[in-house]
C-alpha cells in the first residue's frame, strides 16, 4: 500500500484489523541512556498498546518506592532491571498500526550485553537508532551501526532523541547529522531518515510535535510504517538445508526448511557436499493434501524418486545453481566470547544445518568497531570484528555473503556455546599439500567421514554376505570408502591354514578383526561378514576395535530357514556328517545378546534390513563426528 | 496461489515453528513434550503431527496437578485417541500425602509443589535433555525474554541474565551437564494468532474457552485458582472478534502470577514454565 508519510496510521484500539498480518521486526539500538527503553514505553503507550491496568500499575509501584515514574518501566518488568536501570536482555514488544503488527526488539546497549543485541537485531528487517542529542555520537552509536551492517540490517532511521534537553535546536541536530551519516557511509549504510524526537514527552514519536516546526520529515510511527519487509528471497536460487531424514514409517522423507527460492515435485536436486542427484518425488504433508511447492520459508518434507544418500547438513540445490563447496575461506567475524578468538585453535562452524570442526587458520586484521581503525593484537577480544581465514576439517557447502546471505553466514561455537557469527568474503582453492605424517583426522577430512567397522554375525545362510553386499552398494554410491572383508574371502587365502575347532575360530575372529583394523585405520567402513559363533571371540573382536565405530548387526533367521535355503549346500553336507563342528547342527551358536541392529531377516525386506544397518551408521558416524580433531 | 510462508502470516508462523521442532529433535537425544490440554499445548501437538508427517516420535508428559477441571480429564483421553499420543502422567503423590493443597496453602507453593517438584522428577527420571514448552513473547513480561532454545541447569534454573546468543536459525544446541533445553516453537505467536490458527486447522480444544452463562476461560490452570472472565463469545469466531478489542491481559485469571510483584518471576527462575 501506498502511504503518504503525513498521515499517522496508528489506531486508537488495541488490536484492530490490519491489512498486513506479516509481523515486522523492528530492532532499537543505541548508547546506553540515549533513551531506547523510554522511547519504546512511549510508543507503546501513544499507540494504544498497553494491556488494561498496566501504566496504572507501574505508575503505583514506582509511588510505592518513592520513584518518579519513568516510561522505561513499563519494559523493565524485571526487578534487577529497574535496581540496575539498564535493560538487560532482549525483549520484544508487539504493537499494531493500521497497516501492520509489529514485534519491537528492545535491545541492550550496556556493552558488555552486545550478544543481546545480536540476538535482538538479527531477525530484524528494520532498525531504529537512537543518539542522545545532548551527548552526540558516541562509542555504541558507531558500534552498533557497524554490528547492522554485519548482520545486514539496510533498513535504518536514526532517532536524535532528547532535543528538548537543547531547546529543540535545529543546528545541534543538523550536526549530529552530517557527522553520523558520514560514519554511516564508511560503512556502506544509509539512513532513510534521521527524526528529531523527545520521547519523554512524546514528540515526534506518534504524534507530530508543535515544538519542531522546521521539522517537515515523518514521525516514528509514521517512518516504522514506511518500512519494506525483508527480501523475499523466492527468486533466488534455490538452496535448502537438510534438517533430518524421516523413515517413520515406510517412507523415507527429506526435511528442512527452505531457505531461498522454491522446489517443485519433478525437480533434479543435488545434495551437496557429497554431489549425490535425485528427482522430488512428492511433498509429504500431513495431514494433506500435499503443497505442490515449497518457497522460501517452508519447512519442506519430501521423498525422491530415486534412493540416494542423503544426510543432514548436506545443501539441496538445482544442478545448474549450486553452492560452493570447499573447506576453506576469508570472514569477518564478530567475537562475543569471554576468552578471545585464537588463530590455530579448533572452533565448531554452524552455517545453516552444517556442523563441523574448523580451524582459524589465520587472524588477517582486527578492527575497532567503534573508530574502524585496525587494532594490532595476536587474539581477537569480546566485542571486536576482524577478518580471518576459515579452515573446515571437511568440506562444507556455502555461498559468499554478497550472493546470497543466507548461506553466506555462519556462527562459531566454542565448548558447546555459541560465541561469534561471520560472514563469508571470499573462498579459497585448497592446496594440496601437507606436512609430516599422514594423520587420521586427514584420512577422516579426505573421506569425509569416519571410519567404522560394521560386524554381521549370525548362522551360515543367514544372509549376512547378502545384506553386506547391498549396504556396500548403497555407501558406495553415497561416494563412502567402504570394503568388504569376507569370512569366505579370508578362508582361501589368510585362513587357509586354520580348520573349524574353537580355537581356529577364535583365531580367525582375530585375523578378521586385524584386517577389519586396517582397513578403518586407512579411513575405510570395514563390512566383516563371519560367522563368529561364540560371544567371547566377538567380545575380543569389538575390543580390539575399540579406537573405531562399531556396530555389531546380528542377522537373525531361524536354523529351519537358513537350512531351507542352503545357498552352498552345507547343510545337506553337514546333516551327512561331512562337514564336522558345522555351525547350528553339530557346533552350537551363541547368539549376541545386545547388538547394535538384530535383522530378522526371515521378517523384513533385504530394503529394510539395509535401512536399519544405514540408520545405525548414520547415527554413530553423526556422533563421531563431533570427536573429530585436527 | 496456495499459502506459504512469503504470503501468509499464520503460515510463516506454523512454518517457522515446524521447523523449530526438527531442529530440536535432530539435536537433542531425547525429546519430551509437556502436555497442559490448554489451547497452545494443542497447537503445539498439530504443528508437532505437521513436521513428523502425523505422528509425533517422542513422549507427551501430563503433570496432574489432580485440580484440573473435570472436562480436561475427559479431554485428555479423547485427544490421546485422536493424535495417537503416547502420554506419560505423573502426580506428585508424596505432596498430596503431606496435605498441599489450595485450601490450605498458597498458590505459589502449590504451584511449586504440584507442577514444578514432579516434573523436576520425571526430568531426572527419563533423562530428557529437551522439553518443548507453548511459551509465548506476548504472554509475560519475564516470558518476552525467551529464547527459541534455553538452557536450564540441572537444578531447572533459568540464567536469563547470561543467556547464549541466538541469531541465524543457530540455537543453543546442548543441554548444560544434568540439565536440559526448553525448545519453545510459540515463541512469536501471539493469543490472537493461537485461535486464527486453531480454526484454520480445526484443532480440538476444551469447550471450556468458550462462554457459558456469560463468562468463559481464557487461560486455564488449576480449578481453585483459575477465574473465568466475563465474555460473551461462545465460539471461536466470537473469542476471536473479542480478542481483536480486549484491554485484559491473558493471564489475568491466574491467581498465582499475581500474588506478589515478582511471583511469575521466582516461579520460572525456579523452573515453572
Amino acid at each position: 500500500m501506498s502511504q503518504t508519510s503525513n498521515i499517522s496510521s496508528v489506531q486508537k484500539t488495541a488490536q484492530p484489523d490490519i491489512e498486513d498480518m506479516r509481523k515486522m521486526h523492528v530492532v532499537v539500538v543505541g548508547h546506553v541512556d540515549h533513551g531506547k527503553s523510554t522511547f519504546v514505553g512511549r510508543l507503546l503507550h501513544d499507540t494504544d498498546s498497553l494491556p488494561n491496568g498496566k501504566l496504572e500499575q507501574v505508575r503505583k509501584n514506582c509511588a510505592a518506592e518513592g520513584m518518579e515514574f519513568e516510561y522505561a518501566f513499563l519494559l523493565d518488568a524485571l526487578l534487577e532491571e529497574q535496581e540496575q536501570n539498564i535493560t538487560i536482555d532482549t525483549t520484544r514488544i508487539f504493537f499494531r498500526t493500521t497497516k501492520r503488527a509489529y514485534a519491537i526488539i528492545d535491545a541492550p546497549g550496556h556493552k558488555e550485553f552486545l550478544k543481546n543485541m545480536v540476538t535482538g537485531a538479527a531477525s530484524a528487517s528494520a532498525a531504529l537508532l537512537l543518539i542522545d542529542a545532548n551527548e552526540g555520537v558516541m562509542d555504541q552509536s558507531r558500534r552498533h551501526a557497524f554490528l547492522l551492517s554485519l548482520l545486514g540490517v539496510k533498513q535504518l532511521v536514526v532517532l536524535v532523541n532528547k532535543m528538548d534537553l537543547i531547546k529543540h535546536d535545529q543546528s545541534t541536530y543538523e550536526k549530529i547529522k552530517v557527522e553520523y551519516t558520514a560514519f554511516l557511509k564508511s560503512l556502506g549504510l544509509t539512513a532513510v531518515h534521521f527524526i528529531p524526537i523527545a520521547a519523554k514527552h512524546g514528540e515526534n514519536v506518534v504524534q507530530r510535535s508543535d515544538k519542531m516546526s522546521w521539522w517537515k520529515g515523518p514521525t516514528v510511527a509514521e517512518a516504522l510504517d514506511n518500512f519494506n519487509h525483508e527480501d523475499d528471497l523466492t527468486g533466488l536460487p534455490l538452496r535448502m538445508p537438510v534438517s533430518d531424514i524421516y523413515r517413520f514409517d515406510h517412507r523415507r522423507i527429506i526435511a528442512g526448511r527452505v531457505e531461498a527460492g522454491a522446489i517443485r515435485p519433478g525437480d533434479e536436486l543435488i545434495f551437496q557436499p557429497g554431489g549425490r542427484r535425485s528427482t522430488v518425488r512428492t511433498f509429504e504433508d500431513w495431514p494433506g493434501p500435499s503443497r505442490e511447492v515449497a518457497g522460501t520459508g517452508d519447512s519442506a518434507n519430501f521423498s525422491l524418486s530415486e534412493q540416494i544418500f542423503v544426510e543432514r547438513g548436506q545443501v539441496a540445490a538445482h544442478p545448474n545453481q549450486q553452492p560452493r563447496v570447499g573447506r576453506e575461506f576469508r570472514a569477518r567475524i564478530f567475537w562475543l566470547g569471554k576468552e578471545p578468538l585464537q588463530q590455530n585453535k579448533t572452533y565448531r562452524l554452524r552455517l545453516l544445518t552444517q556442523n563441523v570442526e574448523a580451524v582459524i587458520a589465520k587472524i588477517e586484521k582486527i578492527t575497532d568497531a567503534s573508530s574502524l581503525e585496525s587494532i594490532e593484537a595476536s587474539t581477537v577480544p569480546r566485542d571486536t570484528i576482524c577478518e580471518v581465514i576459515v579452515r573446515a576439517t571437511r568440506p562444507i557447502a556455502f555461498d559468499l555473503h554478497s550472493e546470497c546471505a543466507i548461506t553466506g553466514r555462519f556462527a562459531i561455537e566454542d565448548k558447546g556455546r555459541i560465541n561469534g557469527g561471520g560472514i563469508i568474503l571470499d573462498s579459497i582453492t585448497e592446496k594440496a599439500s601437507g606436512e609430516g605424517k599422514v594423520t587420521a583426522a586427514e584420512r577422516t577430512a579426505r573421506a569425509g567421514h569416519s571410519p567404522a567397522v560394521i560386524w554381521f554375525t549370525g548362522l551360515s545362510g543367514s544372509g549376512k554376505s547378502t545384506i553386506a553386499e547391498l549396504v556396500e552398494r548403497r555407501l558406495f554410491d553415497a561416494g563412502k570408502k567402504v570394503f568388504r572383508v569376507d569370512g569366505d574371502d579370508l578362508r582361501t587365502a589368510l585362513n587357509r591354514d586354520l580348520g573349524f575347532s574353537a580355537a581356529d575360530r577364535a583365531e580367525s575372529v582375530r585375523r578378521a578383526s586385524a584386517v577389519a583394523g586396517l582397513f578403518a585405520n586407512a579411513g575405510h567402513i570395514a563390512l566383516v561378514t563371519l560367522i563368529a559363533p561364540l560371544a567371547a571371540d566377538r567380545a575380543k573382536a569389538r575390543a580390539a576395535l575399540a579406537n573405531h565405530a562399531f556396530i555389531e548387526v546380528f542377522v537373525d533367521a531361524p536354523l529351519e530357514v537358513c537350512e531351507s535355503r542352503d545357498v552352498k549346500g552345507l547343510y545337506a553336507k553337514a546333516r551327512r556328517g561331512e562337514i564336522p563342528e558345522f555351525t547350528g547342527i553339530s557346533s552350537p551358536y551363541e547368539a549376541p545378546e545386545a547388538p547394535e541392529v538384530h535383522i530378522r531377516t526371515d521378517k523384513l525386506s533385504t530394503t529394510q534390513a539395509v535401512d536399519l544397518v544405514i540408520n545405525a551408521l548414520d547415527k554413530i558416524l553423526e556422533s563421531k563426528a563431533e570427536d573429530w580433531e585436527v | 496461489m496456495s499459502r506459504n510462508a512469503q504470503n501468509d502470516h499464520l503460515t510463516r508462523l506454523e512454518q517457522t515453528s515446524i521447523h523449530i521442532f526438527r531442529e530440536a529433535f535432530a539435536n537433542f537425544r531425547s525429546v519430551c513434550m509437556p502436555w497442559s490440554m490448554g489451547k497452545d499445548s494443542n497447537v503445539l501437538i498439530w504443528l508437532a503431527r505437521k513436521a513428523f508427517c502425523g505422528k509425533i516420535p517422542f513422549p507427551l508428559l501430563h503433570i496432574d496437578t489432580t485440580y484440573e477441571f473435570p472436562e480436561m480429564y475427559e479431554f485428555r483421553e479423547k485427544a490421546k485417541e485422536i493424535h495417537g499420543i503416547d502420554l506419560i502422567v505423573r502426580i506428585n503423590e508424596d505432596a498430596i500425602r503431606r496435605g498441599i493443597g489450595y485450601a490450605t496453602h498458597d498458590p505459589v507453593t502449590v504451584t511449586h509443589e504440584l507442577k514444578t517438584v514432579p516434573l523436576k522428577a520425571a526430568i531426572d527420571e527419563f533423562k530428557w535433555d529437551a522439553l518443548v514448552t507453548g511459551i509465548r513473547r506476548d504472554e509475560d513480561p519475564t516470558r518476552a525474554k525467551e529464547r527459541w532454545f534455553s538452557p536450564r541447569s540441572a537444578e531447572g534454573v533459568w540464567d536469563y541474565k547470561d543467556q547464549p546468543p541466538e541469531f541465524w536459525g543457530q540455537f543453543a544446541s546442548t543441554a548444560p551437564e544434568g540439565g536440559h533445553v526448553r525448545v519453545q516453537p510459540l515463541l512469536e505467536w501471539t493469543e490472537l494468532d493461537i485461535w486464527e490458527y486453531i480454526r484454520r486447522e480445526k484443532i480440538p480444544n476444551p469447550t471450556l474457552y468458550f462462554a457459558r452463562n456469560g463468562k468463559r476461560f481464557r487461560s486455564l490452570g488449576c480449578h481453585p485458582i483459575t477465574h473465568p472472565v466475563d465474555s460473551p463469545a461462545s465460539n471461536i469466531d466470537e473469542v476471536i472478534e473479542e480478542l481483536k478489542l480486549t484491554r485484559v491481559s491473558e493471564r489475568a485469571g491466574r491467581a498465582q502470577d499475581h500474588v506478589g510483584r515478582n511471583s511469575m518471576q521466582a516461579l520460572r527462575a525456579k523452573g515453572f514454565m
